[in-house]
């Protein structure tokens, strides 16, 4: 068959030909598309995790289990006030606050959780509970790796859920007269009232109005405006010693 | 008809009487008006300048909590006027500028009126960079109440609560600006029994108390109605519980009763339930130990030793009551009692009453008593027998309100004035137990004398005038006050103390009596009852006092005690003891390990709390109130009417209920008589006076006079509440006390038929000399120790030491 045209054009032509139809049995057909997974996939390198012996590391921001993290010098960061568990949308926490005394200081402040508990049978790992925390006690790990064999085992107490002792620090509870040796400004001098220190039996109200007036707690100099404010979730410095708080 | 005025607010129309506050019309047509200070059952004042509102004419916005209503002027809420709204967000601005903030552990978080209207009104962010205010905090204005003063508002609430309504010295606003605050006076003790009000009504979490300390949130709570238990006031509460715990008690508004206040005994006198000394399981005695058995084995017990007993012959079976039982069991038990044990003696009354009283009782029933409203209303209202602020708070605080409203004329008739010393117009003083004759002088046309006569014409020149009689008041006291009351047209109630008496009368739970105003002796009556219980005793059985004096004669068998704990509560502790040492089987169906139970209880049936179960009773106006269950008790409790069906039930009996509501439905059914019985003329009743035997001279008589907050059973656990208790104290007249050489202070012997008590003595001029006042329940020994077995109580004083603070210092 000769239809006049050069045998170099006709071989061009049919390879377009061929490689339209190709293309639009790839792309327009269902078989084609099926079959282009695999095709594209034969070029890539090799993706299977070695799990468990290799894990991978998680995106930055993973919502693993919880940690209830704590300052320093080994005080607890969460001051029991349910705020969490108000903010879950599956009820999976549990808090029980009570009072921190003068021999027993478990966070700075009036109040400390006395139990608390993650139901990780309820918990979706939302981290709603991380947002409402007003102290960054509960934040999120990157563990993930907590099922367990028995549902009583997913409730999680403080005795797992407590971050470990920083070095230097010591486990919790603390006396007051430590705590205020230490002279540390756990709020980081954010919080606008720093947290009173004066636990144990209450103080009875003083009856003279005179007494009362020196009372007023001044609270020294105010920081420097170019001064910048410390990472609220870690320790700052000594505070200025408060004349009228050391009793 | 008051004058009406009308005008509009927020382009809305409204007419409201002359001289209502704007923002009660506000309310009306459904705009709340943000405030703090402004509570409608307090004078307004004006003091948190949050609820500004603009008003058409006036240059600047007007407070609507103080500014009354004007005619055809245009109110402006900050719903239509920016001038209102701006000046709502800066006063929430100034308030929050020295508020520390500290939500995240104030108790008050969540359910804060602060938090709220910042949210809704205030603007998002604060222009105040300053180191704010502090205090000290938190200091502790009682040991129930914690003041932290940071979060103040200084809205004045609280001090107008104790200065207007309970009446207490208690806490001030002392300093001025900045550093104006809360504070408690300094030479007067704080001490009030409504204290948990102001917890309740502070808008911020400045007044916290000890017992809720950081227990829950509002949102962990399980919220059920129910109405108080510890006195016949009958206030309607708020029970919150947590995971099955109690955690706080509330006051529930009801305007007929409790307004919005209770006492603190209603408050906080929950921890009972779960006290170290409270019953969770059935007790059999052995020897001198209780040891725990099953349901089965006690029941067993008990039908051996009724059977026993009535092999042994009549009369030897009697039923004791305590006034704690709600109404349902108060019917049951005065079935059990008739119809299954066969016996009429039964009695709910820890006082040894008069025989004559069953009539009186008979007759209040189904006759309208006073109220709350008439309390409220009267021009002179006469207490005879009765200290309502030790009794039955709430109605301190309505006698109060009639006093500081329109001046109310208070008339205090008895030995002594006792907590009504302040707000009484007159005294008559009588000797203890001869009230009912100065009543009946009154209501009578003879010409009296000195207080009496003023008081006399006092209630001739007043319409409706209330006559309030106690449990203390002699025999012949409820008709003697009827009569006088009838004379005036006004209105009279029996006020006992313990919440569950109105209901044991109405239940019938007395020798005697039957349910519904009705008497056993009494052909009729015993026909009407006779058809829903079969056949009735014949004879009227023994009252409390027959009951003990026989059981100490060795005449009875089995005594079945329900939530009574005789060996305390008994007017005379020693007859008392004497008769359940000799009584063979003591059956005690109770709460908490008393006395009672501890030294003679043979059988212990474990008796359900008021918060745990749901129920009916009836508070001193004859009021019916439902109460719901609020948290489970322990395991093996069971309430006290189905503790007396499963008795009747193993005696071979039916009760004929078997659930709450076909009991109801029977008590229905019975219901009460068609017309009551006619109250006993004055002379049937009234003895006369000086009959009495005539002292010797040397011995002076005993008021025994319960305090609110003492060593009842249901305060045991309540340690912050009973810090707050009033010292037990022995008042005497200064007659009296210069007779004997004691100066206040001075600790006193108060020694009397079988046993004494040393109190430090408190000279008071309102005490009848020859008298001494000492309080029931507050010593280690009761002042029942004091009585002879008649309940008689005479004393002699002898000085211990002078001068009890000296010796202490
Ligand atoms: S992560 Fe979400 S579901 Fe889990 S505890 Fe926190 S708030 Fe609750
Ligand atoms: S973890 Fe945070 S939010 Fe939860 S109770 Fe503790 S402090 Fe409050
Ligand atoms: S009073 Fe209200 S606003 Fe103030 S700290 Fe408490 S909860 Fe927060
Ligand atoms: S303590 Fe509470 S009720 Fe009293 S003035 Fe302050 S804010 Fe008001
Ligand atoms: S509510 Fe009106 S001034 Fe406080």
């Amino acid at each position: 068959m000769d239809i006049g045209l050069p045998p170099a054009l006709v071989t061009t032509l049919t390879f377009v030909v061929l490689v339209v139809l190709a293309w639009l049995l790839l792309t327009r057909s269902v078989l084609g598309r099926g079959f282009s997974v695999p095709l594209r996939n034969i070029l890539r390198g090799n993706e299977t995790a070695q799990y468990p012996e290799k894990p991978r590391p998680v995106a930055p921001r993973f919502h693993g289990r919880h940690q209830l993290n704590r300052y320093a010098d080994g005080l607890e960061k969460c001051i029991g006030c349910e705020l969490c568990a108000w903010a879950c949308p599956a009820d999976a926490i549990y808090v029980q606050g009570a009072d921190n005394t003068a021999e027993a200081r478990y966070s700075p402040g009036e109040r400390y959780a006395e139990d608390y508990q993650i139901n990780f049978n309820r918990c979706i790992l939302c981290g709603l509970c991380i947002e409402a925390c007003p102290t960054r006690a509960l934040t999120m790990t990157h563990d993930y790796e907590f099922s367990a064999p028995h549902r009583r085992d997913l409730v999680w107490t403080k005795d797992r859920l407590l971050a470990p002792v920083p070095p230097g620090g010591d486990d919790t509870p603390h006396t007051d007269r430590e705590v205020r040796r230490r002279g540390l400004n756990y709020y980081g001098g954010l919080a606008v009232t720093p947290p009173t220190l004066h636990g144990g039996r209450f103080k009875p109200a003083a009856p003279a109005p005179a007494a009362r007036a020196g009372e007023v707690v001044p609270t020294g100099e105010l920081p420097a405006a170019d001064e910048l404010p410390p990472d609220p979730a870690t320790v700052g410095g000594p505070t200025r010693p408060e004349p009228g708080r050391d009793r | 008809m008051t004058e009406q005025v009308t005008f509009t607010i927020d382009g809305q129309e409204i007419t409201v009487p002359k001289g209502t506050l704007i923002i009660r019309a506000a309310e009306e047509l459904g705009i709340i008006v943000p405030r703090f200070c402004d509570h409608p059952l307090l004078d307004p004042v004006g003091a948190c300048r949050q609820c500004m509102v603009e008003i058409e004419g006036m240059p600047k916005p007007m407070m609507a909590c103080t500014t009354t209503v004007m005619p055809d002027k245009a109110v402006k809420t900050h719903l239509t006027s920016e001038l209102a709204r701006k000046g709502q967000e800066g006063t929430l601005e100034f308030l929050l500028i020295n508020h520390p903030l500290d939500c995240p552990m104030c108790d008050k978080g969540g359910e804060c009126p602060l938090q709220d209207q910042a949210l809704a009104h205030g603007s998002n962010a604060s222009r105040f960079i300053d180191q704010k205010r502090r205090y000290d905090k938190p200091v502790a204005v009682s040991q129930q109440i914690l003041l932290d003063r940071e979060r103040c508002v200084l809205c004045a609430r609280c001090t107008r609560f104790s200065e207007q309504i309970s009446g207490d010295p208690f806490i001030e606003l002392f300093e001025r600006g900045a550093l104006e605050q809360v504070a408690i006076y300094e030479d007067e003790p704080y001490e009030s029994y409504f204290s948990g009000n102001v917890i309740q009504i502070c808008p911020v979490g400045a007044l916290t108390s000890t017992s809720y300390r950081f227990r829950a949130r509002p949102f962990d709570v399980v919220t059920t109605p129910s109405v108080c238990d510890h006195c016949s006031a009958g206030c309607t509460l708020t029970v919150q519980s947590r995971r099955g715990e109690i955690q706080r008690q509330l006051a529930r508004t009801n305007m007929a009763v409790n307004e919005a206040w209770n006492c603190d005994k209603g408050r906080f006198g929950f921890p009972h339930l779960t006290a170290a000394t409270r019953i969770t399981e059935p007790k059999l005695r052995d020897g001198d130990a209780l040891v725990t058995a099953s349901w089965t084995d006690v029941l067993r017990r008990i039908r051996s030793a009724v059977t026993a007993a009535r092999e042994a012959g009549p009369g030897r079976i009697a039923v004791v009551t305590g006034s704690r039982l709600a109404d349902e069991d108060a019917y049951a038990a005065s079935k059990y009692a008739r119809a299954v044990l066969g016996t009429d003696d039964v009695d709910h009354r820890t006082r040894f009453a008069p025989a004559s009283e069953r009539d009186e009782l008979a007759g209040i029933v189904g006759r309208d008593t006073a109220t709350y409203a008439d309390v409220e209303r009267a021009g002179v209202i006469v207490v005879a027998g009765l200290d309502p602020e030790e009794e039955v708070p709430i109605l301190h605080l309505r006698l109060r309100k009639a006093w500081r409203n329109h001046q109310a004329r208070i008339v205090v008739v008895g030995p002594h004035l006792g907590t009504l010393a302040d707000l009484a117009w007159r005294h008559v003083v009588t000797a203890p137990g001869t009230e009912a004759a100065v009543l009946a002088q009154l209501a009578g046309d003879g010409p009296l004398d000195g207080s009496a006569g003023e008081v006399a014409e006092a209630l001739r020149e007043v319409d409706a005038p209330v006559v309030l009689v106690g449990e203390r008041a002699g025999a012949g006291s409820i008709s003697a006050a009827a009569a006088l009351a009838a004379a005036g047209d006004g209105g009279v109630a029996y006020v006992p103390r313990r919440a569950g008496a109105r209901g044991a009368i109405e239940a019938g739970l007395a020798a005697g009596l039957l349910p519904g105003g009705r008497r056993l002796d009494d052909a009729d009556d015993r026909a009407a009852i006779e058809e829903h219980w079969g056949a009735l005793p014949a004879e009227r059985g023994r009252d409390l006092h027959a009951i003990l004096t026989d059981a100490a004669a060795g005449r009875i068998d089995v005594l079945h005690l329900i939530g009574v704990d005789l060996a305390r509560d008994a007017p005379s502790a020693e007859l008392a003891r004497a008769a359940l040492a000799k009584v063979g089987t003591v059956i005690v169906q109770d709460l908490a390990r008393t006395e009672t139970v501890a030294g003679f209880a043979d059988v212990v049936l474990p008796a359900a709390g008021r918060q745990e179960r749901a129920g009916t009773t009836t508070n001193w106006e004859g009021r019916r109130q439902r109460f719901a269950r609020a948290i489970d008790g322990p395991d093996l409790v069971q309430e006290d009417w189905e503790i007396l069906v499963q008795i009747a039930a193993i005696l071979g009996k039916d009760l004929g209920f078997s659930d709450l509501a076909a009991l109801r439905a029977e008590v229905e059914r019975v219901g009460r008589r068609a017309t009551p019985h006619p109250l006993p003329t004055v002379d049937e009743v009234v003895p006369a006076v000086g009959t009495a035997a005539d002292d010797d001279g040397a011995g002076v008589t005993v008021v025994a006079r319960p305090l609110l907050l003492d060593h009842g059973t249901m305060l045991t656990g309540a340690t912050d509440l009973l810090a707050t208790a009033r010292p037990a104290t022995v008042a005497l007249s200064p007659a009296d006390a210069a007779a004997h050489d004691i100066a206040a202070g001075d600790l006193v012997e108060v020694a009397g038929a079988n046993g004494s008590l040393t109190l430090p003595a408190v000279l008071a001029p309102d005490v009848l000399s020859g008298t001494v006042v000492v309080p029931t329940n507050s010593t280690d020994e009761p002042a029942g120790v004091l009585a002879d077995r008649d309940g008689r109580l005479t004393a002699t004083l002898t000085k211990v030491s002078s001068d009890a603070a000296e010796e202490v210092a």
